[in-house]
């Protein structure tokens, strides 16, 4: 097989994972100032204590993995995004070191919580942003240094997007790591976020396809179409069963969340679809931005030996930590 | 605001203070957690093996310095990882296929080690058993160590790289053996290992030594102290030996970075060795002189006669910033020679059986906590400016690979940086300081959690939010374990 394709996949793999696992994390942190006192907020914050930061690794994995396989593209795309990729991760390192502070603090816990949801605001925000600069940007080719290349309307729209979404997932992880008031809270949050993120969702497809013709045509001309077609029906049902799930069920469990990541996947497949075989999109195809052979495959041994292996014992610590969010895991 | 963007300094100045800033900071945190990672391990063994409380507890209170400080190294590191493509675009694309894999093995079998396991030992105390527990700290210590290593590779490379080829500008690796196992890589590595246990060592004698100096906790305290005591006395001489080794290496490998540690501006035969002197670059001499004559040959080359080539074996351009390189060193060797100075104390005090009342000793160790630090960063600006203007030892120089960003850009970012990472460490320190006030649980409060999983210290929420819990792990496991070493605990 083609290993620029393995390496694309491995990306889209590790982006992917951290999306959705990440998702849910930040989706918390924009959630936080909805849930009323501050009480709810440090059951929501604990839920995540142990977790964060594994999640947060895949930013890491996926960028070191880009750096591998695609170094010109990695060059590029910091570079020419230097802003909203530095606001990003400072956006991180506030949202983080609540995780160790919250705890320990008395008088400034009300400051942790801000920092907590304000930094994941803004990561979130400016990832979706990086997206829409990105692929809302397919067909011209200029650079994209100039903060108007990519403070877009369209790139301002992708960035609000991603927000409501990584605030579904996180409500969907709240309805199963709470319960009572809180849950029912996380309930309520989810499902008006469901409404918001079909919206953006929406807005954010259509627009892609008016605007990018190489889109546009992937996705509108026979046959192309037809072997896509199952990813909108598919997110439509995951939709439909998600809200009713919300709507009726007392005590649903891990279900929502894995219907909201569902709605991400069949997403980001869509978007995968739109872009390929692009690795920067509209500039750089896989093939032309393919790293020497014997760095790829070095790395290659590592990852398919180790990501394995990490995802095992990723799943062991969740299995540790099942069930509701207890306040009594301390150190 | 015109005025100020026309007088800033340009991007490729702006990138690389960034990165020299944003590095050192992050590397202040790693320094202490790769060494306390060891010791948690080591207290948490010491415990299951010998069921003393006086263990338990020094892990349960070294774990959350360790927690704060960990927490700091991950946020800082995380922005490291992208740094590369943010402001050295050219650098990543043509050194990318060497120290990319490098770095994707250091995430692979270190930063999702870390993070899987520092939950379980963070949080996992009621949720699993005490082996696991014990497992899931040594397997956190591990990855710092595996960290350590392919980061080390990877720079040390920049040192003296081995094992590639340049093809259409671009570096491609011809043996990968050769690449990590650069020449620099041995000396570097160990070197940096044993700075983070001495760091490690030197938090723990000094927070120890407050407590014997103020009388408190004294039980708890002189456990740590008599450790942390040993280690400086074995870990100081044995640093000063490898740090020679690397000494050497260098000469072999960068004599340029060596004639700017000892400020050697000609090349000399029978050189002295300069202890201090205020190094001039542009008249390329050194003023206020204090030297020993013919003794830098002797250490170098092991000969009073020997040959050092000064900075004249190159051109001007080719040098690093001679003074930064040379005080640096000088503040390395100082602290150096006074750990080493604090673990004979230590060792002639425990023998006289003054270990834990001997003043001047504890006022020492609690003056050097921040020695092993220091003393690391100090190394780290003689090894990085020392290498000075290349970015990779004579191939790559630094100036030719900055992103083509805008002044204003990086200089906004480098601001932001600054703001928001001295302020960060304020409230580090501030939290650091509030632990250690603190102090550790009384043995009899650990007990009692022991004893009763459900009634963790420090708890501050109402026991309504707090459903069933499934206590089949730690706390039930040992509280039938105590039941019947109780009085041992205590002893």
């Amino acid at each position: 097989m083609d290993i620029a394709l393995v390496y694309l996949l491995l990306i889209g793999f590790g982006i992917l994972v951290y999306v959705l696992l990440d998702g849910f994390s930040l989706g918390v942190g924009i959630l936080s100032p909805l849930l009323q006192n501050s009480e709810n907020k440090g059951i929501a914050m604990k839920s995540l204590s142990h977790i964060w930061d594994s999640n947060q690794t895949w930013l890491v994995f996926g960028g070191v993995v880009l750096f591998v396989a695609f170094p010109a593209a990695y060059a590029f795309v910091l570079s020419n995004l230097y802003l909203p990729i530095i606001l990003m991760l400072v956006a991180l390192i506030f949202r983080g070191v609540a995780f160790e502070f919250r705890f320990k603090s008395d008088r400034s816990r009300g400051w942790w919580d801000l920092s907590f949801s304000l930094g994941s605001i803004i990561a979130t925000f400016c990832q979706g942003l990086i997206l829409g600069a990105l692929v809302g940007d397919m067909s011209s080719d200029k650079t994209l240094a100039d903060p108007v290349d990519w403070l877009t309307p369209f790139s301002i729209t992708t960035g609000f997007a991603l927000v409501s979404g990584y605030g579904l997932l996180g409500a969907c992880w709240l309805v199963r790591k709470t319960e009572a008031s809180l849950q029912q809270v996380a309930k309520t949050l989810a499902l008006k976020l469901l409404f918001l993120m079909l919206t953006f969702f929406a807005v954010v497809s259509i627009w892609m396809l008016l605007e990018q013709p190489t889109i546009a045509e992937r996705w509108l001309v026979f046959p192309d179409s037809l072997v896509l077609l199952p990813l909108p029906l598919l997110s439509i049902f995951f939709a439909y069963r998600l809200g009713s799930l919300l709507r009726n069920s007392e005590e649903p469990g891990l279900k929502p969340l894995a219907y909201a990541m569902g709605l991400f996947m069949t997403a980001f497949g869509g978007l995968v679809a739109g872009v390929f075989p692009y690795i920067i999109p509209g500039r750089l195809t896989i093939w032309q931005g393919i790293a020497p052979d014997k760095s790829v495959y070095f790395t290659l041994v590592g990852i398919l030996i180790f990501v394995p292996v990490i995802l095992a014992y990723n799943i062991y610590a969740y299995r540790t930590f099942s069930g509701k969010t207890s306040l009594k895991d301390g150190y | 605001m015109m005025d100020l963007f026309t007088t800033l300094p340009d991007t490729a100045i702006l990138s690389r203070i960034q990165f020299a800033f944003t590095i050192s900071y992050h590397i202040i945190f790693p320094t202490i957690t790769i060494g306390l990672s060891l010791y948690l391990a080591y207290m948490e063994g010491m415990w299951l093996k010998t069921q003393n409380l006086v263990y338990l507890q020094q892990v349960k209170f070294w774990m959350k310095p360790f927690a704060i400080t960990f927490g700091m190294g991950v946020v800082s590191g995380v922005v490291l990882s992208y740094e590369f493509g943010t402001n050295f675009s050219k650098f990543s694309e043509i050194v990318g296929p060497v120290l990319a894999p490098l770095l994707a093995y250091e995430v692979l079998t270190a930063f999702f080690l870390e993070a899987g396991f520092l939950g379980i030992m963070l949080f996992g105390w009621n949720r699993v058993s005490p082996k696991m527990h014990f497992a899931a700290t040594c397997t956190v210590a591990i990855g710092t160590v595996c960290s350590s290593f392919w980061i080390l590779a990877a720079n040390s490379w920049m040192h003296t790289p081995a094992g590639y080829e340049i093809i259409n500008g671009q570096f491609q690796v011809t043996s990968w053996l050769e690449v990590i196992f650069n020449p620099s890589f041995p000396y570097r590595l160990v070197h940096m290992l044993l700075a983070t246990a001495i760091s490690a060592s030197l938090l723990f004698a000094g927070v120890n030594a407050y407590y014997l100096l103020k009388g408190l906790h004294t039980d708890f305290a002189k456990v740590g102290f008599s450790v942390a005591m040993m280690a400086i006395l074995i870990l100081a001489p044995v640093q000063i030996l490898v740090g020679d080794f690397h000494g050497l290496n260098v000469a072999q490998h960068q004599p340029v970075k060596l004639a700017a540690m000892e400020g050697l501006w000609k090349t000399e035969k029978g050189a002295a060795l300069r202890l201090f002197a205020i190094p001039d670059q542009k008249n390329e001499t050194n003023h206020f002189e204090i030297s020993i004559p013919k003794m830098a040959s002797l250490l170098i080359t092991h000969d009073m006669e020997g040959v050092i080539p000064g900075l004249d074996q190159v051109e001007a351009r080719d040098r690093p910033q001679v003074a930064v390189v040379f005080f640096a060193f000088r503040i390395m060797l100082a602290l150096g020679g006074l750990m080493l100075l604090l673990g004979i104390t230590g060792a002639v005090a425990r023998y006289k059986k003054r270990l834990f009342d001997f003043k001047p000793l504890l006022y020492l160790s609690v003056s050097m906590i921040p020695a092993g630090v220091i003393a690391t960063l100090a190394g780290w600006y003689v090894v990085e400016v020392g290498r000075q203007p290349w970015l990779v030892q004579g191939l790559v120089r630094t100036v030719d690979v900055i992103s083509p960003l805008p002044a204003e850009a990086v200089a906004f970012t480098l601001g932001l940086f600054v703001v928001v990472y001295c302020s960060l460490f304020f409230t580090y320190l501030y939290f650091m300081r509030k632990l250690i006030l603190k102090g550790p649980p009384s043995l009899d409060e650990i007990q009692a959690a022991l004893l009763n999983p459900n009634m963790t210290e420090g708890d501050d929420l109402p026991a309504t939010l707090n459903p069933a819990q499934v206590d089949v792990g730690y706390g039930q496991e040992l509280a039938n374990l105590l039941s019947d070493k109780t009085n041992k605990g205590e002893k």
